[in-house]
């Protein structure tokens, strides 16, 4: 049987979680689905038939689909469900919104997060934020999964799957969209960014962010930051990266005035190479650092942006 | 309107946790334990609700064993009402707590269940997804700000682009990020208080509930173990390594 995933998109733009996704859906030795539900959301649809490895787009276009509301459209994948082995989503908000609720309709238990495909029923999943990684298998007929976008390359564009609409179901209309307040930046996405320059607790202000955003922009950088910096408000919260936030694994994450709590290094261990720019020497970021500067980063940073 | 939260035991969050040596998961003997830190923020909103005149009741929930009347204790010290223990040894799978969950709703009526958005030991994510759908109630999840209102709820929620606000109806489940707020510490006189508080305790049976779990442990691991580098005195080097021998800048 098929694999169905179901794509994370904003109608205009499919995210590059996805083409994770399709990697990981690979791996599981059978015809691959993606699943576009959005409104006037062809775009995206026509972008996921061009991933490798896609047998066929569906695309269900409704006005309950424009902001992925949960309850839709777990409707929709409830009823697309019989057919399919599998069904997956990258482990996004999106993807973590809607995968649990499809799981308990479907009456099956849900594998969150995985880092491996060992075999179609049996997968490795970071427990303990990280800190264990447990191999489960699951007996159910259908398994419902969401994929670390981390832990599996980007499918290449080299496809050209067929798309085909899907009709809409009812909608159960028990939650409605209000607003959205995205952040706006020139910077690329932090899950997907080559580079990634973070601030803590250190940075002291949101007003030195800029000091990281200008080194961001000559390495052509994305800006994270620690849970504190977060907290205290330095920075929204999608700048986050941790346990709770966003995972990522570029190949340069530098974390500056950045202490190195085991939540934080749950969302950025997997980096290539680290860098850690710290006054305090025996912070805990320097045991995963490839790199340390123990140095006043107030000082270190504009030096930085210089010698760039 | 009554609140139900439901409370997870885990691991306290600062023990450096270890792999049992023979693979079959995490030590959790003579550990220190503590209630889930997302569950905490959901026990503050609720008692936050109750304090703004939304909320009438708070009753809370553990589904685990014994010691998880600590757990529930220290809820009932921050200002909920009463207790439910849905007591077992078995370690219990999102789908499994949510369908207990499930009963205690039919059997409770509140108007609003908060849970933490996930448990930091098993890292699922899924019980107030799960919890909704068997309800068949809207849900709000990784919420920032909620705001109840006349028969719906405004959640506001932490998305990767930024932030969302949905309207749901009530009855609903709401799941709770870090920045709903910071959960208050219970204060001595609350804490004797709590005591005396009811924690009634049942078993799953009781609630015609099969908790076996659904998903077969093969194993459990260590991850690969990362290596400290080196320092570098100064800037001028710390570029020169990034250009000339880690060649990624």
């Amino acid at each position: 049987m098929p694999i169905l995933i179901l794509a994370d998109h904003d109608n205009v733009t499919l995210k590059p979680a996805t083409a994770h996704a399709v990697t990981a859906a690979g791996k599981l030795g059978s015809d691959v689905h993606v699943l576009v539900a959005g409104r006037n959301a062809a775009p995206a649809a026509e972008q996921a038939a061009k991933l490798a490895g896609v047998a066929k787009v569906l695309l269900a276009d409704d006005a309950a689909y424009e902001h992925a509301l949960a309850e839709p459209v777990t409707a929709l994948l409830v009823s697309l469900a019989p057919g399919y082995s599998h069904i997956l989503a990258a482990a996004t908000s999106v993807g973590k919104n809607v995968l649990p609720r499809v799981a308990a309709l479907l009456d099956v238990a849900m594998i969150s997060d995985i880092t491996a495909v060992v075999s179609a029923d049996s997968f490795e999943r970071p427990i303990y934020a990280g800190n264990a990684i447990a191999t489960v298998q699951s007996a159910d007929t259908v398994k419902v999964i969401t994929v670390r976008t981390t832990a599996f390359e980007a499918a290449a564009i080299t496809g050209n799957a067929p798309v085909e609409s899907v009709a809409a179901v009812a909608d159960p209309a028990l939650s409605s969209f209000v607003s959205a307040e995205l952040s706006k930046s020139e910077r690329p996405e932090l899950t997907s960014a080559r580079i990634v320059i973070s601030g803590g607790r250190g940075m002291q202000s949101g007003d030195n962010f800029p000091l990281l955003e200008a080194i961001a922009d000559k390495l052509g950088a994305a800006v994270g930051a620690s849970r504190a910096a977060v907290d205290a408000g330095f920075v929204p919260n999608d700048y986050q990266v941790g346990q709770t936030g966003k995972i990522v694994a570029p190949d340069l994450y530098v974390a500056v005035g950045i202490s190195g709590a085991i939540q934080h290094l749950a969302g950025m261990k997997d980096s290539k190479i680290i860098v850690a720019i710290n006054k305090d020497e025996e912070a805990p970021i320097f045991q995963v650092a490839d790199y340390g500067l123990v140095a006043d980063l107030f000082k270190a940073l504009p030096e930085l942006q210089q010698a760039l | 309107m009554k609140v139900l939260v439901p409370v997870k035991r885990v691991v306290d969050y600062n023990v450096k946790i270890r792999v049992k040596a023979d693979g079959s998961g995490v030590e959790t003997a003579n550990v220190k334990m503590s209630m889930n830190p997302f569950d905490e923020i959901a026990v503050e909103e609720a008692v936050r609700l109750k304090e703004a005149g939304k909320a009438t009741e708070i009753v809370v929930v553990s589904i685990g064993p014994a010691q998880a009347q600590e757990t529930l204790r220290t809820a009932l010290a921050m200002g909920a009402d009463r207790a439910i223990l849905v007591q077992t040894d078995v370690t219990t799978e999102p789908l499994a707590v949510a369908k207990v969950l499930k009963a205690l709703v039919e059997k409770e009526a509140p108007g609003l269940v908060i849970l933490g958005k996930q448990a930091i030991d098993d890292d699922c994510n899924q019980t107030g997804q799960m919890l909704a759908a068997l309800l068949g109630w809207g849900q709000g999840t990784f919420a920032s700000k909620i705001a109840a209102g006349d028969g719906k709820v405004a959640v506001t929620r932490e998305i990767d682009g930024g932030l969302e606000t949905v309207d749901l109806k009530l009855p609903a489940v709401v799941t709770a990020d870090l920045r709903l707020n910071e959960p208050r510490y219970a204060s001595l006189p609350n804490i004797m208080k709590a005591k005396k508080k009811p924690l009634e305790t049942i078993t799953s049976d009781s609630l015609g509930v099969d908790v076996t779990p659904r998903l077969k442990t093969l194993k459990v691991t260590e991850p690969p173990k990362r290596q400290a580098g080196i320092k570098v005195p100064d800037v001028a080097t710390l570029v020169d390594k990034l250009k000339n021998e880690a060649r990624v800048i």
